[in-house]
């Protein structure tokens, strides 16, 4: 038996919405995260909860790469497709490499999943998918067979199938079951039955893969090479939790998060109230306004208020986030963004929410918003959000989407130690206290909570009288607290990182990407960069205000390309904000870019602007 | 321990009054300062969170931490105030169109979860901040700017929205009162659990004398009914009449009928309270006092337990084993 070595892998598992296809994904990608690789994963499932089983609108699919390189992406096509039956064939065919391998379980592909798919005959034995090579076996029914002793009804049988190709797979890239034997025992403790048969079906389908020489030849993927170090995979939800935590303990102040259950963004709801020993309040409230109301109430009371939404729940929360303009609270308002208009695609990934959490309130209403770069990026991001709310005195917007939120990679552990944000030190007024009294270095008015003695003051959502705080419908006074309000925001420029560029400013493309599109255009970059084209790249995080520095190096630029999932929202910005005809490149498909796309968009523009040189 | 002895006064802040001159809202902020004085409360600890309308602006009139939020969501902020500072008295201040229409969802959440917050609802029957609009509260049929045929809705009784939500204090007074007044916010302050008090108040100026016809001070002796715990169901200016069982409801009985109903706000049941919240006026007298008071875990209560079970099954977390759960060395 050989054992090829592979630099990457890319696979695809994909199945009915009730496969437990997610489930099987994610213990492959822990597994190869355990072994140290890079990795990135990429789930897509429907949004319906079951729907019709059997049909293409119901699959669920779990891509990911795994790498002995540094890797940025879930990858563009897989090597690898596991289909458990005829839709998700259907479905996800079309990304797999030509020659790649088509690992099907026959018994999802009767006569009635074959009609359900929309194929006119079996596509496993119709010859119809030459290009691909076909090992097809009833898994289904072999994981039955393996666990007949089992005292369970077949149905429930049945369900270990995602466990048997598992197994599968495990053998084709040499991995151990160890790991998943572990967390089957640990998870199933109370049904000793179902964790029998799981791990029955694990090592079944290893045994099966094993024995029988279909396979030929099985692969290994070696380690990434990496810095030392606890390793552990994470989803930008997780991370997000996380990053708050840490924030709380690091300024010193309860971590309250008010939130109404929203996809993509209620795993940071379900991560974060578990955390109720380490003093973090969770309160799933009755709708997303109360949740952003009890945040800000909470932060009014001197805690880290925060609330997490999607796209139409951020709708709901806006005249919230005006009050906590007007009466410069703190707040972080986590947006995992969702294909939209409305409902729009609850499961699908995008950032078209970008103008809207820029503008998207009544009157002039100024408000930072950052956007973190990938899975891993949200731990950081939600402590920069967390340092800028509590120093400035201000509602933040955060910036995550469904990919970010729910796709994973491997996340060197940072020591506590190393966070440098800290307990924020209030400004002390000498003389009267004034609620409205600003910091002169921050622009921000004192953070004075309900308790403190000999400091009692009122403040609302109506306009403020300079210094004092008190209710004001002076013309002056409001020309003077819009302006005031407005570049307390600008001013945070000078308290945020400088703006990265990979390449020179003398190439001749500036490629400019925001949020989680890092991945796939750095990674097309430093393709066309190996290939000696000039051209540069640079990745935004902090959208308002933009680092100081971004306007000297995209004046640098005559040619401006701009990546984003939307609709032109950020290349707006950037045109009005930098006065440069900057082009746009936009996708949404509701999936991250690829990075072929990505090279063939920016080798064509290229291609434009040097003809006839 | 020093105590530091404060008297109305203490409670009185320097912004200015800007009700219009005999509105109802003088006399409950008078007497809100007064029974923060006699109840020992204490300014910095004590906290006003209103939504809008008219009676939104109490808090800029107090001499203590206030927060004047948006319309119809001060349950909301209030519960986020309290669930991170459970030592602070938090008081809620909304009206009949504040906390019935726009608000209406925290309203009824706010109860439900029992969050140790103290809504005094002003209800005046009329939006009076946007110059006269029907309410919710408004009666069907009456004539107002934006109801020129007539309110088409039926009123919303508020008190019986809140028995509904099996508020566990239940109470109603009048703005003209002041006695009955502090009586009332006395045993809403010193509650533990959401209080709904529900205050008959006057728009002088778009819906006058709406509660004249039981709680003027000609009326009320005869078409109000005064609740006392302990003591019967009698009303009337003689109290001759009385209130006796009638299928789910009340009917009206005379004074020595075997029947009469003895008041008990702590009867279990919240639906005791709903049916006395729909007594109506002039079928019924309308009664006033504290219609329910039972006791039964805090939101936040329930939160500190919750942690407190938390911190004993796991133990106390520093960040780094936070952080690292099921993380794998790599060593190089």
């Amino acid at each position: 038996m050989t054992v090829t070595q592979l630099r990457q892998e890319v696979i695809c598992f994909a199945g009915d919405s009730g496969d437990g296809i997610q489930l099987t994904g994610t213990h492959f990608s822990h597994n190869a995260s355990t072994w140290g690789n890079d990795v990135m994963t990429l789930p897509d499932y429907p949004a319906e909860i079951r729907a019709p089983a059997g049909s293409v609108s119901g699959v669920s699919a779990f891509q990911m790469q795994f790498s002995s390189t540094d890797i940025h992406t879930a990858g563009d096509e897989f090597a690898v497709l596991i289909a458990m039956n005829a839709a998700a064939l259907k479905n996800k065919i079309g990304g797999l490499v030509n020659g790649g391998l088509i690992l099907a379980d026959q018994n999802g592909f009767s006569k009635k999943n074959i009609e359900l798919a929309g194929y006119s005959s079996d596509p496993l034995s119709d010859g119809s998918l030459p290009d691909y090579r076909i090992i097809a076996d009833n898994f289904t029914h072999l994981t039955v067979q393996s666990l007949k002793e089992l005292n369970l009804p077949p149905k429930q049988l049945r369900r270990s199938k995602n466990f048997f190709v598992l197994g599968i797979v495990f053998w084709i890239y040499s991995r151990s079951l160890t790991q998943t034997e572990e967390w089957l025992k640990a998870q199933f403790s109370d049904k000793p039955l179902v964790m029998e048969a799981n791990i029955l079906a694990l090592n079944a389908g290893f045994n099966y893969a094993d024995t029988t020489e279909i396979f030929g030849e099985s692969f290994q993927v070696e380690p990434a090479p990496k810095k030392e170090g606890f390793y552990r995979t994470i989803s930008g939800n997780e991370a997000l939790s996380l990053g708050f935590i840490c924030a709380a303990e690091k300024l010193q102040r309860t971590l309250f998060l008010g939130s109404y259950p929203i996809t993509p963004a209620s795993e940071i709801l379900h991560t974060l109230s578990k955390y109720q020993d380490v003093g973090v309040k969770t309160f799933q409230a009755e709708d997303e306004i109360a949740a952003a109301c009890a945040a800000l109430g909470a932060s009014y009371a001197g805690a880290l208020g925060i609330t997490s939404t999607s796209g139409p729940g951020l709708c709901l929360k806006t005249e919230t986030l005006n009050l906590a303009v007007m009466t410069e609270l703190p707040l972080v308002v986590i947006n995992v963004q969702r294909g939209g208009p409305s409902t729009g695609l609850p499961t699908k990934t995008e950032q078209s929410d970008l103008l809207f959490s820029m503008y998207g309130r009544n009157g002039d209403s100024p408000m930072p918003v950052l956007a973190a770069a990938s899975s891993a990026d949200c731990f950081d991001m939600a402590l920069e959000a967390s340092r800028i709310a509590t120093t400035f005195m201000t509602p933040v917007i955060l910036l995550s989407d469904g990919y970010l939120g729910n796709g994973t990679e491997s996340w060197l552990v940072p020591n506590p130690d190393d966070i440098a944000i800290s307990a924020v030190e209030q400004y002390q007024q000498t003389d009267q206290f004034h609620p409205y009294k600003r910091n002169p270095i921050t622009g921000s008015r004192p953070w004075v909570s309900p308790g403190t003695k000999g400091k009692m003051h009122r403040i609302g959502g109506l306009e403020k009288q300079s210094v004092t705080g008190d209710p004001s419908h002076d013309p002056d006074n409001h020309q003077r607290m819009t302006k005031e309000r407005a570049a307390k925001i600008a001013g945070i420029s000078a308290f945020i990182p400088e703006q990265p560029l990979t390449g020179e400013t003398d190439d001749l493309v500036l490629v400019i990407s925001w949020g989680s599109t890092r991945g796939g255009v750095s990674s097309a970059v430093k393709q066309l960069r190996e290939q000696g084209m000039p051209i540069a790249h640079t990745h935004l995080r902090y959208l308002n205000p933009f680092p100081a520095n971004l306007a000297a190096i995209i004046a640098a630029f005559k040619h401006v390309l701009v990546f984003e999932l939307n609709n032109q929202q950020i290349v707006k910005l950037i045109r009005a904000e930098f006065l440069t005809p900057a082009k746009s490149a936009t996708q949404t498909t509701g999936l991250p870019f690829k990075v072929r796309d990505v090279v063939k968009t920016i080798s064509e523009y290229y291609g434009e602007i040097t003809d006839g040189c | 321990m020093d105590v530091e002895i404060l008297n109305r006064k203490d409670f009185v802040s320097k912004s200015q009054v800007k009700w219009c001159r005999g509105c109802g809202d003088f006399n409950v902020l008078k007497t809100m300062q007064s029974v923060l004085a006699k109840t020992g409360r204490t300014r910095e600890n004590s906290v006003f969170i209103s939504g809008i309308g008219c009676s939104s602006r109490f808090p800029y009139y107090l001499e203590t931490y206030g927060f004047h939020t948006i319309h119809g969501r001060a349950p909301a902020v209030a519960t986020g105030v309290k669930a991170v500072n459970p030592e602070l008295d938090v008081w809620v201040i909304t009206g009949d169109g504040d906390a019935l229409s726009i608000g209406g969802n925290h309203f009824i959440h706010a109860i439900r979860r029992n969050q140790d917050i103290k809504i005094l609802l002003f209800n005046n029957a009329v939006y009076g901040l946007t110059k006269g609009q029907f309410s919710p509260t408004s009666a069907q049929g009456w004539v107002s700017k934006s109801s020129p045929s007539g309110s088409p809705d039926r009123a919303l009784s508020p008190l019986a929205l809140a028995a509904s939500a099996d508020a566990t204090f239940i109470a109603r007074t009048s703005d003209n009162d002041p006695n009955h007044l502090a009586m009332v916010l006395e045993a809403a302050a010193d509650h533990k659990g959401t209080a709904v008090v529900e205050i008959l108040q006057n728009c002088v100026i778009f819906n006058d004398k709406v509660h004249e016809p039981y709680n003027g001070p000609k009326n009320r002796d005869e078409n109000l009914l005064y609740l006392n715990s302990s003591m019967p169901l009698l009303f009337g200016k003689d109290k001759t009449k009385a209130l006796i069982n009638n299928g789910f409801g009340f009917k009206v009985a005379k004074v020595d009928d075997p029947c009469v109903l003895v008041h008990d706000p702590e009867t279990q049941e919240s639906t005791y309270a709903f049916a006395l919240a729909n007594l109506n006026y002039p079928q019924f007298p309308v009664p006033v006092g504290i219609f329910r008071q039972i006791q039964r875990p805090t939101f936040d209560q329930v939160l500190t337990e919750q942690q407190n079970r938390a911190i004993k099954k796991r133990g106390t977390r520093d960040l780094t084993t936070l952080l690292q759960q099921g993380s794998y060395q790599r060593l190089v």
